[in-house]
């Protein structure tokens, strides 16, 4: 699914270019839930950025679904996220005037998927994260899992090919963390593509492989033992 | 264009306006401002217009006066000061030389320019003194006489028989009759000959002398009573209305001069005055205005388009992060540029309604209290459509210019840069 053969990537600050990624190689397989380990500054979220095509490489190769990502220009960029990608973040991103529906509905807007269809979308895929009664509330009127909840509804609605999640947890306390861990891993089990960037080890575990990157490149690739997360809900 | 007419690019639109309500109404409230002043504006400028239209309307618009006075250069023998005299003849000579003169109404009167005061009017017990002007019928076509039900001014016959039937003003006519009693056909005597009254003119004023209290009476009758034989006091002249009021103004004093044996450069010989100028004058003056009006509102209009520009771009910083997870879910540049432009141009639109809407309501209380005013040149305060439909497109275009500066840096932002924790 995912395939990135040598990939590099710096930043220039002021004067001096700061090499954050030196040569990953790295592949994922459909179906598998990996996470990304690294304490901070070892280029975990650059390398989701750039998976996310939110950020370009220098050099390198990188394949999504057997699609060469490569100069993309913004409104390339922006079909190939819409179509291939979900994100989830830290801070749920969601938009603070829409209710928890329309918030869902969103990808399948810049799809330009028919509003009756979004609409039935939109409610199929929050009542998989169950909060389908809250489908008609403002994300102010959510609890900080809730809102997750409703991100990663948000990142599926579109179905795409992979999901990122970028600490889908580190803004949640460890009971809400395991439940939205529990839906992730409900998901990939549907057999969804799943990478989640975190720095709990714990919620490493409850993945399928972990891949530790240290100071721009991978340390250790290693299959784990899936903790499932609903044994701690 | 599918893009325009989506009811989904609308309720996106929709939904960051709601979102903002504070933001929408004050940004609103600049353009509803600026085409309020620019309807309010242009409608009273128009107004004003329309208000000394209706102030000129009895009179020729292109018409003049002349007059003799005393020449200021010896000539052909004749010595300086030599006192001049306009005859009839004079009418005639100028009528055949200048082809511009629509028409010419030679007037004498008494009680007007100084000198002998007015007539003595009497009616049974009631006297008074008033101004007595000797007129031909075409004096009506230069300056429109309004007269009251069941009279009529004086007419050809009266002028080929001296006949001594007279028009009185309004005035005169209550102090001299009854209140209910018709004048019409009634006796008056005026410098002890008694002259039948045939009609009463409404005063109008604006025309200059005139007053509520004249007196007309023919020509030929006015040269009997007061022995003016061939004299004249002064031509009322109408050009056509093509014409250069103040060539033919200059042309009428050259040929006078030539027939009075007056030098060709001597200014003082005749006197005139020129209504037409003066009318131009005052219709430049509110030609003036209504440019003023229109520079100063289309300035407003400009300077709260800016405004909605200047808010859009706030609010495209402080929704760095939406259109960050917009993008990120995969709205492309064009689709965020789109939106934000639309969101201008709308909210322009909106704006610019109320404020016709506003600027119209205005106008219309202004109309209720001036229409009946009198003193007050103004009527009738409209705006051309063409000047409120090019108002809207002006603020449409610079809407979406205006809203081109906060869309293009809503793109500029990476989505990335967006997304940033901190």
């Amino acid at each position: 699914m995912i395939e990135i053969k040598n990939l590099h990537k710096s930043y220039k600050m002021g004067s001096n270019s700061l090499h954050v990624l030196k040569g990953i190689d790295f592949s994922v397989k459909e179906g598998e839930l990996v996470a990304i380990m690294g304490s901070s500054g070892s280029g975990k979220s650059t390398l989701l950025n750039i998976l996310g095509m939110l950020d370009e490489a220098d050099s390198g190769d990188y394949h999504l679904d057997k699609v060469e990502i490569r100069n993309l220009n913004e409104t390339k960029a922006a079909n190939y996220r819409n179509k291939f990608l979900g994100f989830v973040f830290q801070s749920f991103n969601l938009i603070n005037y829409k209710t928890a529906m329309e918030n869902v509905a969103l990808p399948l807007y810049y799809q330009k998927v028919g509003r009756k269809e979004r609409q039935r979308k939109a409610l199929k895929y929050l009542e998989q994260v169950g909060l389908k009664e809250w489908a008609g509330h403002l994300p102010s009127e959510l609890s900080g899992g809730q809102k997750q909840r409703v991100a990663i509804a948000r990142a599926m609605a579109a179905e795409p090919k992979v999901l990122l999640a970028d600490e889908p947890t580190g803004a949640l306390d460890s009971k809400t963390s395991y439940e939205v861990m529990d839906l992730i891993q409900q998901i990939n089990d549907q057999g969804n593509t799943i990478l989640v960037v975190t720095h709990e080890p714990d919620i490493a575990h409850m993945c399928k492989r972990i891949v530790h990157l240290r100071d721009g490149v991978i340390e250790k690739d290693e299959k784990v033992e899936q903790v499932r997360a609903s044994a701690y809900v | 264009m599918r893009f325009i007419f989506d009811r989904d690019t609308w309720q996106e639109i929709f939904g960051s306006i709601r979102k903002n309500k504070l933001r929408t109404v004050i940004t609103v409230v600049g353009v509803v401002w600026g085409i309020f002043i620019y309807i309010a504006l242009s409608g009273s400028a128009k107004g004003l217009d329309n208000g000394f239209e209706r102030e000129f309307e009895t009179v020729a618009m292109n018409s003049m006066f002349a007059w003799a006075q005393s020449t200021s250069i010896p000539y052909e023998g004749f010595k300086t000061g030599r006192s001049l005299q306009l005859k009839l003849d004079d009418a005639r000579i100028l009528q055949n030389r200048i082809p511009e003169i629509q028409y010419i109404a030679p007037r004498n009167a008494k009680g007007v320019f100084g000198g002998s005061g007015g007539a003595n009017v009497v009616r049974g017990q009631k006297t008074g003194s008033y101004s007595i002007y000797g007129d031909f019928p075409v004096f009506t076509k230069i300056a429109t006489k309004k007269i009251y039900d069941g009279g009529r001014f004086i007419n050809d016959e009266d002028i080929k028989y001296g006949r001594k039937v007279c028009v009185i003003g309004e005035r005169t006519q209550k102090e001299l009759f009854e209140k209910d009693e018709n004048p019409i056909g009634g006796y008056i005597r005026v410098d002890d000959i008694y002259f039948q009254v045939v009609g009463v003119h409404k005063f109008v004023p604006g025309g200059g002398f005139e007053s509520d209290s004249d007196i007309f009476i023919p020509f030929t009758t006015y040269k009997k009573l007061y022995n003016t034989g061939e004299n004249v006091d002064w031509f009322s002249i109408a050009a056509f209305a093509d014409a250069d009021v103040i060539q033919v103004e200059e042309d009428v004093k050259a040929v006078l001069k030539s027939n009075h044996r007056v030098h060709p450069d001597d200014e003082r010989a005749f006197g005139s005055f020129n209504l037409g100028e003066i009318f131009n004058r005052i219709m430049g003056f509110s030609k003036g205005m209504t440019f003023l009006s229109l520079i100063v509102g289309i300035a407003t209009i400009i300077a709260g388009v800016v405004g909605i520009g200047n808010i859009l771009l706030i609010s495209v910083k402080e929704r760095t992060k939406e259109l960050g997870v917009r993008r990120a879910l995969g709205a492309t540049p064009r689709e965020v540029r789109g939106q934000i432009i639309l969101e201008s141009v709308f909210l322009t639109f909106i704006a610019g309604f109320i404020g016709i809407i506003f600027g119209s309501f205005v106008l219309a209380i202004i109309n209720s209290f001036t229409q009946n005013g009198d003193g007050i040149p103004y009527t009738n305060p409209t705006v051309p459509l063409v000047y409120i439909g090019g108002a809207v497109a002006l603020m449409v275009i610079l809407g979406t210019l205006i809203g081109l500066i906060p869309a293009q840096r809503a793109v500029s932002i990476k989505p990335i840069d967006a997304l940033r924790e901190e």
